[in-house]
């Protein structure tokens, strides 16, 4: 009451070419590093209207309410607004929400869908790719400048996500994953501005070079190891994200501050780039700690 | 009634979080016949309500003999109580959902290792029953519902004598729900939805009671008589029905709101409407000028009716059986 739910887009026009190119963020209300990909590009953007050719749409805030709120799920149901796409012009206040963010970017040449991590882990920059897409996707994913692509099965409870859907609906959607929840990371940000921009560049809508670092490592879920605590207690890192790690080597441990004990020192059973890395003290068995890439 | 603990999951500054399960029946060499599945979520009381009334029954009818030999029956009354002792509705710590982590993963998240070690439990049962609560808040007509995975065989939830069957095809978000994986490994099994969640209605959960005591004596886990002895006398409120309607969710009529404000509904589940019927007025919050009166747009029964004295726009303030 007092208020419209409305879904804010800032589109950029350049030259009168008709490409298009969406760019959205703050699907999960707790996921804030997007906010400054959409500010920078923005800017950028603006800075230089001769170079653009073409039409750039940038969502900062599909879940407006969560982003209010510090909410991860959308305030009104309770439920992940990422697994409700691709929405329904009869369903509830959430639905018909997310059926307009649907038809709304739909029939763009490429979309990038930017998330944060959770507050409990920090990612690496990274570019998500559906297996069944990898053919398709990890060509324009390898121009984002992020320096992992990670190529993962097709999960049946994923098919309702906004990346999922755009893809079926023949909108070509990247998802990038990249720092920690509630907090901003700049260089992450600038290093994906970049990434977009030069991919821009790569469609022709982007009159000036944008170098990137060309280094990019394609994983697929086998050769990425997961780290999950085994007891509960006290997680402290030893290693940041970006770090190569040798096998056997002690990435953290989680302690028992009642007792003062060490619990379990957590080492990493492989050689690998550590692209993940629990944030959040507090685990449980079973909280994940960190994600190895095998070398 | 054999009351163990089925697994434990260790917790920081907090006692273990210990899930429990009551037997019936449990003699050596007895088949696991039926789980009954409480509160998998912190706020499902009238759930984990429903179980305990299920108990009290079940251990009367042991004690005199009165539950068939060699078919044995497991409830789990609450899952949560780890969460359900603050007040939460997910997993306290970080508010997943454990009823979208089925079939669960022994090596992954702490979710995905509760879920796991309650579906090993539940593994190897001919029937589940999982009694749960809509994401949608609201009060509903008990019923029974179940998915169309291509498994399931329904006209087995017509053994709950409630008066309707909802048919659900899965959505992808579906897919991790208790009852979707039980019947994808092997179980029939089904939803029951009572009307409340968090607070207890009583008439409902007797409903919910005698509804699964007659879906047991139907398995022939105990008499007929034991189960018309142990559940609450029907209540002309929530009629027993020998022939269900089944009906599909999706050919259930959504009334939705157009204005947001303060919410008065003038129906509620159960309630037989004829088209054009005033349903609910909503209110302008600030001078209580009537903004919206919604009305049936075809006559049938209320199934369910949105909760709470503020409504949004486009939401949904009814679904209405077509009658």
């Amino acid at each position: 009451m007092g208020e419209t739910l409305q879904l804010q887009k800032n589109r950029i026009l350049g030259g009168g070419a008709k490409k298009r190119v969406c760019v959205v963020t703050g699907t999960h209300g707790d996921e804030l590093e997007g906010q400054y990909v959409a500010y920078l590009l923005a800017m950028a953007l603006r800075a230089r209207p001769e170079l653009l050719d073409g039409i750039v749409d940038i969502y900062p805030a599909i879940n407006p309410l969560g982003i209010n709120s510090i909410n991860r799920s959308s305030p009104l149901s309770d439920l992940d607004m990422n697994r409700l796409f691709p929405g329904s012009a009869d369903g509830n206040t959430t639905e018909a929400f997310i059926d307009a963010v649907t038809r709304d970017i739909r029939g763009a040449d490429i979309c990038i869908d930017i998330h944060a991590s959770n507050i409990f882990l920090t990612e690496l920059p990274q570019v998500r790719v559906g297996e069944r897409m990898a053919k398709d996707l990890v060509p324009p994913a390898r121009r984002l400048n992020m320096p992992i692509i990670w190529v993962h099965a097709n999960a049946t409870v994923l098919e309702s996500t906004l990346a999922y859907s755009l893809n079926e609906l023949g909108t070509p959607t990247l998802v990038v994953e990249m720092g920690v929840g509630m907090r901003i990371t700049p260089a992450f940000g600038e290093q994906l501005t970049h990434g977009i921009l030069h991919l821009m560049d790569h469609m022709g809508m982007w009159g000036e070079k944008v170098r990137i670092t060309p280094a990019t490592l394609v994983g697929r879920d086998r050769h990425v190891t997961f780290l999950n605590a085994e007891s509960s207690g006290i997680f402290i890192a030893e290693t940041r994200v970006g770090q190569t790690v040798g096998a056997g080597e002690r990435i953290g441990f989680i302690a028992d501050p009642v007792r003062g004990e060490l619990i379990e020192a957590v080492t990493s059973p492989a050689e690998g780039l550590l692209f993940t890395i629990r944030e959040y003290p507090v685990v449980y068995q079973g909280s994940l700690m960190a994600r190895i890439l095998n070398n | 009634m054999k009351r163990q603990t089925l697994f434990t999951i260790d917790t920081i500054y907090r006692q273990p979080l210990a899930v429990e399960g009551l037997f019936f029946s449990d003699a050596p060499g007895a088949e696991p016949a039926v789980a009954v599945v409480g509160a998998l979520r912190g706020d499902e009381v009238q759930q984990m309500y429903i179980c305990s009334l299920l108990a009290g029954a079940l251990s009367r009818l042991e004690q005199e003999g009165g539950l068939a030999r060699g078919k044995k029956i497991l409830v789990v009354p609450c899952l949560n109580t780890f969460s359900m002792n603050i007040g939460a509705r997910f997993w306290a710590v970080d508010n997943t959902d454990v009823n979208r982590m089925f079939p669960g993963y022994d090596r992954g998240e702490t979710t995905q290792r509760i879920a796991a070690a309650l579906f090993a439990e539940l593994r190897g049962y001919a029937f589940g029953v999982h009694l749960t609560s809509f994401y949608q808040r609201g009060n509903f007509m008990p019923h029974v519902r179940l998915w169309e995975t291509g498994y399931q065989d329904a006209a087995l939830a017509d053994g709950f004598r409630l008066p309707y069957v909802i048919h659900s095809a899965p959505q992808p978000y579906d897919t991790t729900t208790l009852a979707y994986n039980l019947q994808i490994f092997g179980a029939q099994a089904f939803s029951v939805y009572s009307r409340n969640t968090s607070t207890i209605h009583e008439k409902s959960a007797r409903r919910a009671l005698r509804a699964i005591l007659a879906f047991l004596a139907a398995q022939g886990c105990l008499s007929a008589a034991g189960a018309e002895r142990e559940g609450a006398p029907a209540d002309p409120a929530y009629p027993d029905s020998a022939a269900p309607l089944h009906i599909a969710a999706d050919a259930l009529l959504t009334v939705l709101s157009t204005h947001g404000g303060l919410y008065f509904p003038s129906r509620e589940p159960g309630d037989s409407v004829a088209e054009g019927d005033a349903l609910a007025s909503i209110r302008d919050p600030f001078t209580g000028e009537e903004k919206e009166l919604v009305r049936a747009p075809a006559p049938g029964r209320v199934f369910f009716s949105h909760e709470g004295n503020l409504i949004a726009g486009h939401d949904v303030c009814f679904r209405i059986i077509q009658e």
